[in-house]
């Protein structure tokens, strides 16, 4: 019994390494800036897993918290900006044509 | 020693991630993804660092844990003062990438 | 140089420094770090959790540090300028700010227990800190046009609280017998709880204002 729950640990950590690397490489070489920003979450939410299954809850806890949570909201909020400085600068050019 | 072999996937994983911002971080032209490619090299970073302090036999080394939570604190800082920065270079640059060529004068 | 040219050497040098890093860490020899010297040195310290006792003991030189980076970074944000309205609508009807009002006192004890659990078990003032964080960006977000915050002053002394405590008792076991940095011996779980309180409250007000981007008041206001 004990050998099986190792075994799928064993694999679960096998996907949960494969995942990480896939979504990092679709939020990095990807297209669309929200989409990468959205799995640039979902990567700290995998990265806080990870920590737990390499021992570390207080290491998990702190990126669940501030590298998922804070950093999202600050680039969420990021994105915001820029979209409203791009309509700004579109209506800017308008009306100077 | 016997030594857990759960913790390597995890350093490859933590070196992919380490080249794969890398790579992002030199060819992406827009700014807010060299952000994202700079925190997804730290994430590698912290992992291969926290698969070292798993791979002995007993608990967990306590210290890269400790080192990896100072990291975690100080990446969002930076990210934070880099998106200022960001906001502040766009309307000089007219968007939020880099020119393609050198700087002109 | 052509951005396919410029993307393949860059890939190949990232795979190349892959390969190399692989083959660096293969025979890496595993050995168990310093974890029994903490073990060892956990008699000395007042908490019972390793980990923040690296953090707030054993290597507090490297939190102060980490608490004036985070401080400078707010300092950074603040002198590029004043922070412009958050670009988000505000919540019509009450359920948002109904929730909030539950949602806040539970988001500030979820805090204040993970700074007390970091004593003996996972938490800290990190932990405890970014929740409080959280809690504080809902709270700017309910009010998006013009968040509720302190007077200059009141933000500058919290933003500093927790580098200004940590450092006060830092120096006080100067010419107290146990050094820079060090803790009287039986007076460590309490300066510990309080350093760590001081700092989860100034990194929650510095998240909140690296949240905002700037300087959230006019120069006339200033002073």
């Amino acid at each position: 019994m004990a050998e099986v729950i190792r075994a799928s640990l064993l694999i679960f950590d096998g996907l949960l390494a494969l995942t990480l690397v896939g979504v990092a490489w679709q939020l990095l070489f990807g297209q669309g800036l929200f989409r990468s920003v959205l799995l640039f979450i979902a990567l700290g939410l995998l990265l806080s897993l990870t920590w737990v299954r390499l021992g570390a809850p207080d290491v998990a806890l702190a990126e669940a918290a501030i590298g998922a949570g804070v950093t999202g909201a600050l680039l969420l909020v990021t994105l915001g900006r820029l979209r409203r400085m791009a309509t700004g600068h579109a209506r800017d050019r308008g009306k100077g044509s | 020693m016997a030594e857990s072999l759960h913790a390597w996937p995890f350093f490859g994983s933590g070196v992919l991630l380490f080249v794969l911002g890398l790579h992002a971080l030199v060819t992406r032209p827009h700014l807010l993804i060299k952000v994202l490619a700079f925190n997804v090299m730290g994430s590698g970073t912290f992992m291969v660092l926290l698969s070292a302090a798993a791979r002995g036999s007993g608990e967990p080394d306590p210290v890269p844990q400790a080192l990896v939570i100072t990291g975690i604190v100080v990446a969002v800082s930076a990210t934070a003062v880099a998106l200022a920065l960001m906001l502040r270079l766009y309307p000089i640059l007219g968007g939020a990438g880099l020119p393609p060529g050198p700087p002109e004068d | 140089m052509n951005p396919r040219p410029l993307s393949l050497l860059s890939g190949g040098l990232s795979a190349l420094l892959a390969l190399l890093l692989v083959s660096a860490l293969w025979d890496t020899p595993v050995h168990e770090g310093v974890s029994a010297s903490v073990a060892g040195a956990m008699g000395h310290t007042g908490v019972a959790h390793p980990v923040t006792a690296v953090l707030l003991d054993f290597r507090a030189y490297d939190t102060l540090l980490e608490m004036a980076v985070v401080l400078l970074a707010v300092l950074a944000t603040w002198s590029l300028g004043r922070c412009d309205t958050l670009p988000a609508r505000p919540v019509q009807g009450p359920v948002m700010r109904g929730g909030l009002r539950h949602l806040i006192p539970l988001a500030v004890l979820t805090g204040g227990y993970l700074i007390w659990a970091g004593g003996a078990g996972s938490g800290g003032a990190f932990q405890g800190g970014a929740v409080l964080a959280a809690s504080g960006v809902m709270w700017v977000l309910a009010w998006p046009r013009r968040p509720d915050l302190p007077a200059p002053l009141g933000l500058r002394v919290g933003v500093t609280l927790g580098v200004a405590v940590f450092l006060a008792i830092g120096v006080a076991g100067l010419p107290l017998g146990p050094g820079f940095m060090g803790y009287p011996p039986g007076w460590s779980y309490g300066l510990i709880l309080t350093v760590e309180t001081a700092a989860a409250c100034s990194i929650a007000l510095s998240l909140v204002l690296l949240f905002l981007g700037g300087r959230p008041w006019r120069d006339a206001e200033d002073g």
